[in-house]
């Protein structure tokens, strides 16, 4: 974060410390980004890294929608992660407001408003700090219809959080909750890859009848630019994208990871002249089974990277349904390459990540087994 | 010299440097995070340091009016609803409490003791005002309309179960009396009023929101107490200090003056009132409610009373307290009995209209009950439906391998229960 600050006028004179400086910020991202080929909708668009994809969503939101509320610690400056800059003095302070330091209290008061109509779009400053609001998405969001046979519901609430690797997160800003959340009928969860995917997402979930949680990869929100519709647009939930055809096997990861496994592409087609499908899940509940099995139906080998540990990650999820929708197709047990079982570190990030060299082993070993 | 630099600055643009040239001149403390003076005396503030919030009655125990200026005007219709929806709620008690004893609901809570709390707060709202419970309010849904056959039920969760058989017995609900469903978490519908306060701002409308001595050590109860202030949300945080959480009793549960003070400290007004004093319950609900809309601000009220009853129909209370205590204040301090002397002393009850109204309600009540116990459940499909508004393809599969299982191994299902 730091190293974005450098002072240029300090080391005007030490050209070569500037250098080393801004290799440093090159080699510090274990994924190079890539963009969306094609624009899911026609029409004007503009140049948006991730975070002025989701302001402009957020922007869109609070346009169409009299109800709509931004709160959460810190968004009426404009947010940790500048997602909610100028969105205050645009909408003023009764619909864009700070919140008290307080997640389980932030997700409580959500939900009351969705209760009553209120278009409630909550942000929770770090994914890793969503624990305190556990109880209040899991217990009351998302079985409040459930519970009240239909009489009540939260569907009006979205809760969006910065997850996944950052560099230098360490344990405390790097996490990736979804497969907590995942295990949690009632809800909807989805991680997008991009700016486009953010903007389109985020509108999806604000309007979606049921609660949302929207887990956005930090790592993007700067490094990830792209063309985005300048229209108000959604995308849909629980649709997986196939990003590259492919079919000796088949590639599935979300958020950040999705552009590891777009670069593990190149690598294994130079390697061993493999040809690979990557599959972005785009959406953790309901997620896609169909494009999931049919992919691997047709390339019958299959690695599922994320960033998250490997014991109960999603990963295990879609490696189960797998296993049992295409055993019969299968030429190799469906790999996983994950976080490791542990908490996710500071110093040793490089070696804790499921990088490209990992998932390349892993698809040698898919293909030579 | 500073006086001039003063006179520069107060031309307006740098306020930071204004601040610093007020720090030169001004006594007292400037932090940010307090608006007090300085002492030079080093003293703890303890629990004691403040007097205790006292308890607001109109009653005494006996139910004779200490000052008239306070009998609210009401008319007598309204005073007999207040009354008889008191002893309705007994009667259902005694009777449902029974049917659980005898294995025919699973599950029940009595609101012996608590009477006057739910029906003197609810006769304060109006039908819009929003009502978020913990799990001990049924009298309040009985104010509002909430029919016997309803309650009744909800308990069997048979088919005209509004919460579709989908919760335990007591767990009622109704958007159309504006209650909303109870659920079982302790303290997580305190936030949840919060923000359904601040989402109805200007309506006119007001949220209350019930909890108990117990809920209120909930990091929910923190966090409501908190975002009411800072939001400034029109909600009434009204706590049922019944002394028992369980079998806990409040001496385990805190060690300040209740929870009436914690409100002013979350900068909240605040009104402690005796909950077994329909008619002071009355009043500090109609007080509260009327700030809440003009100020469009919360309201903690603390209700003082004593859970008569056990927790639940799975908690026997004689373990952990004397029946002497519980006879004690059902005897010398009862919400309705005290109620019924005083609409006996203003003529308007007399035991002859108690004896028949006992009657008709046991009537009622087994009315309801029977019918209830008949109906069956609803469809078992149902178990899939409300996950989400529309049923995605996952639950779908898993409902269709459920029901191929139960055509093939029907005798082994309870399937005759079902609709």
């Amino acid at each position: 974060m730091a190293l974005n600050k450098i002072c240029t006028l300090c080391l005007r004179q030490n050209s070569r410390e500037l250098r080393i400086l801004n290799n440093l910020i090159n080699k510090r991202n274990h994924f190079v980004y890539t963009a969306d080929a094609e624009s899911p909708v026609k029409g004007e668009t503009t140049k948006l890294n991730m975070f002025q994809a989701i302001n402009n969503a957020l922007d869109s939101a609070l346009q169409s929608d009299e109800s709509a509320l931004v709160f959460g610690e810190d968004v009426a400056f404009g947010g940790v992660f500048r997602c909610t800059i100028g969105l205050q003095a645009k909408y003023g302070p009764g619909r864009v407001f700070n919140t008290p330091l307080c997640e389980q209290g932030i997700v409580g008061f959500a939900i009351g408003a969705a209760n009553m109509g209120s278009t409630a779009i909550a942000e929770i400053q770090f994914a890793d700090y969503i624990f305190p609001a556990f109880d209040q998405l899991v217990n009351e969001a998302a079985k409040m219809r459930y519970r009240s046979g239909g009489q009540f519901d939260c569907g009006k609430l979205t809760v969006r959080a910065p997850c996944g690797a950052v560099g230098h997160g360490a344990l405390y800003h790097s996490q990736s909750p979804e497969a907590y959340f995942a295990h949690t009928p009632g809800l909807k969860i989805v991680v997008p890859r991009g700016p486009i995917k953010a903007k389109g997402l985020l509108l999806a979930c604000v309007r979606d009848p049921d609660p949302c949680l929207i887990l956005e990869p930090k790592a993007l929100y700067r490094a990830a630019v792209e063309e985005v519709p300048v229209a108000d647009f959604v995308l849909p939930i629980g649709k997986a994208d196939v990003l590259l055809k492919g079919e000796q096997v088949t590639l599935i990861g979300w958020g950040t990871q999705v552009h590891v496994l777009l670069e593990v592409v190149h690598l294994a087609k130079t390697q061993f002249n493999a040809s690979c499908e990557v599959i972005d899940l785009v959406s953790i509940l309901p997620w896609d089974r169909n494009t999931v099995c049919q992919s691997v139906k047709k390339t019958k080998r299959v690695l599922i990277a994320h960033e998250a540990p490997l014991t109960g990650g999603f990963g295990a999820e879609v490696a189960a349904t797998i296993q049992e929708e295409c055993f019969l197709h299968l030429e190799a047990p469906v790999a996983r390459v994950t976080g490791f079982d542990t908490p996710f570190p500071h110093v040793f990030e490089p070696f804790y990540l499921p990088d490209k060299w990992r998932c390349l082993d892993a698809i040698r070993n898919l293909l030579d087994y | 010299m500073a006086t001039n630099k003063c006179l520069h600055l107060l031309r307006g643009r740098f306020r930071d440097q204004l601040r610093f040239c007020r720090h030169l001149t001004t006594q007292g403390p400037l932090f940010p995070g307090a608006q007090t003076t300085w002492t030079s005396d080093l003293t703890f503030v303890t629990a004691s340091t403040y007097t205790p919030i006292p308890v607001y009655r109109v009653m005494d125990r006996k139910g004779a009016v200490i000052d008239a200026t306070h009998e609210p005007p009401l008319p007598d219709t309204t005073l007999l609803k207040m009354y008889t929806d008191m002893r309705l709620l007994n009667t259902m008690d005694k009777i449902l409490y029974e049917s659980q004893r005898q294995g025919r609901i699973s599950f029940y809570m009595t609101n012996f003791g608590e009477e006057a709390m739910h029906i003197g707060s609810a006769a304060a709202l109006t039908a819009a005002d929003v009502v978020y419970g913990q799990y001990r309010e049924a009298g309040v849904l009985m104010w509002r309309g909430f029919t016997l056959q309803e309650f009744v039920d909800q308990c069997y969760g048979n088919r005209d179960d509004k919460g579709k058989g989908k919760q335990m017995p007591i767990h009622y609900g109704s958007k159309e009396l504006n209650f909303v469903t109870i659920s079982s978490p302790l303290g997580t519908q305190m936030p949840q009023a919060v923000g359904a306060a601040y989402a109805l701002k200007g309506s006119g409308r007001v949220v209350i929101c019930y909890y108990g001595d117990g809920a209120a050590s909930e990091g929910d109860a923190h966090a409501a107490f908190n975002f009411a202030a800072t939001l400034e949300c029109p909600v009434i945080l009204f706590c049922r200090n019944n002394g028992y959480a369980i079998s806990t009793p409040v001496r385990e549960q805190y060690r300040g003056d209740g929870i009436a003070a914690r409100g002013p400290a979350y900068g909240v007004h605040t009104l402690r009132a005796d909950g077994n004093d329909v008619l002071a319950m009355y009043n500090a609900t109609k007080l509260a409610r009327e700030y809440c809309v003009k100020e469009q601000k919360p309201v903690v009220i603390e209700a003082m009373g004593y859970r008569v009853g056990h927790h639940s129909t799975s908690d026997d209370s004689t373990a952990y307290r004397s029946q002497e205590e519980v006879d004690q204040w059902t005897s010398s301090d009862n919400p309705t009995v005290k109620f019924k002397t005083y609409l006996t002393n203003k003529g308007l009850w007399n035991e002859e209209k108690e004896k028949e109204f006992i009657k008709k309600a046991r009537q009622d009540v087994m009315t309801a009950f029977v019918a209830g116990e008949k109906k069956p459940k609803p469809e078992w499909t149902e178990c899939f439906e409300d996950v989400y508004k529309y049923m995605p393809e996952h639950i779908k599969q898993q409902m269709n391998q459920m029901k191929s299982h139960v055509e093939k191994y029907k005798e082994h299902y309870p399937v005759d229960e079902f609709a």
